[in-house]
């Protein structure tokens, strides 16, 4: 029997495999897009509220941006496991790829907050202020100028940030939330058994692949420098 | 005499306050006709910048009231000016396209701004490219387009919401000579066609040569000089005289003294004042010498090296061939 033969006969690969790599997709797809739609907003704000932005307002800037740095300093693997009561709260379990969603989600949008709020800041301060001589309002700059112009750069963030979820995603797995990442311990690892290490493996593999590539070509698409 | 179209009356800007408070307009006047192209100069920390930012209300003047087209820009509210603003078309050093957006999409955000609807604003947006030369070019992005092409879409841009007044900041100094010369013709034949006032702010005295009717000299938050090109150069010895018609720093040797002679076509023709210069003997020396082509006639500056002991002579020779001239200071 070939090495190949022998990985597809595998009875966890045949049974568990296809289950835990949509897990794995739904987790990381799912705690992608709430980021993505808090994580923008909340990067705006970083940005709008700091010396110099749109609306400076200190303190709101440093009660938002003490509770990004608390959250981002934070392990992961500590992160998820200080949170358990909240998500039990919200999703009424701590198990399943469900309960995933909500570590990941809290652990994900400070650090895309702050690479939105770098990206915003890098757009030419030159542009907001023709706009503003242009009779824009607020709202106006933050459509057409801020979130447009650095929407290259939100794009391939975004895409830095699917991939650290990815990565986050395996780190859940240890404490219940299924998906590659709980099949590659509880087989790979505690039994031993190289063949779903190696598919496990290989599979995150090609996701980070095609994220990146599909990050990348969008981000080229949309800019026009 | 009509009505300006830019009158600013006693503008103050002070930053900070008490002990730190620095003055960067020190109660400043000006005035621009319709039609009129106005430059600004001065160095570095005259107040350039910041008359511009006051002008457009980017700042609020400490005092001082800047009046466009008969409305009072410094006392309308946040809401009320971003409708006024529309006065204005500011072009700026550095442009500033939405690199995002296509030529013709940039020319047409101001309008879109203003709520003006998509069909009139794809028409105003070719008319305005055509004015520039630039009507084949407008599904081009900015990155596509070489500097002087950016400050030919940043002009139509400006143009767009139909402004009383063009203020151009700096609109030139980040362009070689020869764009340099093709913006600023531009900007001549676009008050022509359009009869828009124009206030170039710059630090180049070759665009006050080129372009400009009027002229004002900024120093130190104040205004050191202002009057017609034509007035300020004829104006023997003046600052703008000397820096419109500059002529090279000259050492002077033992015995020797420097003469400044300054003329006007108009009243004295170049050939004469050679004339005039070729005869007061072989002990004067041309030492540098400009003439110019300002505002239609020709001016111009001579340095004359001459020996001490001769120098009442000479001046008085001078004097009676109606030339202007003092002892230049060294």
């Amino acid at each position: 029997m070939s090495w190949w033969q022998e990985l597809i006969s595998n009875p966890v690969i045949q049974q568990k495999f296809p289950e835990a790599t949509l897990e794995t997709v739904y987790m990381v797809g799912i705690s992608g897009i709430l980021t993505g739609l808090l994580g923008v907003p909340l990067g705006l704000l970083l940005h709008a509220s700091s010396t110099g932005g749109l609306t400076p307002n200190r303190p709101v800037n440093a009660v938002v941006g003490f509770v990004a740095n608390i959250i981002r300093s934070m392990p992961f693997l500590i992160l998820m496991i200080a949170l358990i009561p909240f998500t039990r709260l919200v999703v009424g379990t701590t198990l399943q790829w469900q309960a995933a969603v909500v570590p990941l989600t809290i652990g994900a949008v400070p650090f895309y907050a702050r690479l939105v709020e770098t990206a915003v800041r890098d757009v030419n301060p030159g542009k907001v202020e023709a706009a503003r001589v242009m009779g824009a309002t607020r709202l106006n700059i933050v459509r057409h100028v801020l979130l447009r112009e650095a929407l290259p750069a939100l794009v391939s963030s975004y895409t830095v940030t699917v991939i650290a979820l990815l990565g986050y995603s395996a780190m859940a797995g240890v404490i219940g939330a299924g998906g590659l990442g709980a099949l590659a311990i509880s087989y790979g690892y505690q039994r031993f058994d190289n063949g779903v290490m190696f598919a496990c493996v290989v599979v995150l593999v090609v996701l980070v692949v095609v994220v990146q590539a599909v990050g990348d070509h969008l981000a080229r698409r949309l800019d026009h420098r | 005499m009509s009505a300006p179209r830019i009158q600013i009356s006693g503008l103050r800007k002070v930053y900070g306050s008490g002990d730190r408070a620095v003055v960067a307009l020190d109660g400043v006047d000006l005035a621009v006709a319709p039609g009129e192209i106005h430059g600004v100069v001065g160095r570095s920390g005259a107040g350039k910048s910041t008359l511009i930012r006051c002008l457009t209300l980017l700042e609020r003047p400490t005092s001082g009231s800047v009046v466009v087209d008969g409305v009072d820009l410094s006392t309308l509210s946040e809401q009320r000016l971003r409708t006024a603003r529309r006065a204005i078309g500011l072009v700026f050093q550095h442009v500033n396209l939405l690199d995002s957006r296509t030529i013709a999409a940039n020319v047409a955000y101001p309008l879109e701004i203003a709520g003006v609807g998509r069909s009139e604003r794809r028409r105003r947006a070719a008319e305005l490219l055509d004015l520039v030369g630039l009507g084949d070019r407008a599904d081009a992005y900015p990155a596509q387009l070489s500097g002087g092409q950016r400050q030919r879409v940043g002009i139509a841009r400006a143009l767009a919401a139909e402004p009383a007044v063009l203020l151009c900041d700096e609109p030139t100094s980040a362009l070689d000579g020869e764009t340099t010369r093709q913006i600023l013709a531009l900007v001549r034949e676009l008050r022509d066609r359009l009869g828009i006032s124009v206030i170039v702010i710059t630090h180049e005295m070759a665009v006050v040569r080129q372009v400009c009717d009027t002229v004002t000299l900024l120093d130190g938050g104040r205004v050191a000089q202002h009057g017609a090109v034509r007035d300020v150069v004829a104006d023997h010895g003046s600052r703008l005289a000397r820096e419109l018609i500059p002529v090279p720093e000259l050492p002077v040797g033992a015995e020797r003294s420097l003469l400044e002679v300054s003329f006007d076509d108009a009243r004295t023709p170049v050939r004469e004042v050679l004339a005039v210069l070729a005869g007061l003997g072989a002990g004067v020396q041309v030492a540098a010498g400009a003439v110019e082509q300002i505002a239609g006639r020709g001016v111009g500056r001579f340095q004359l090296d001459v020996p001490a002991a001769e120098r009442d002579q000479v001046t008085t020779a001078l004097r009676a061939a109606g030339l202007t001239t003092t002892e230049a200071t060294r």
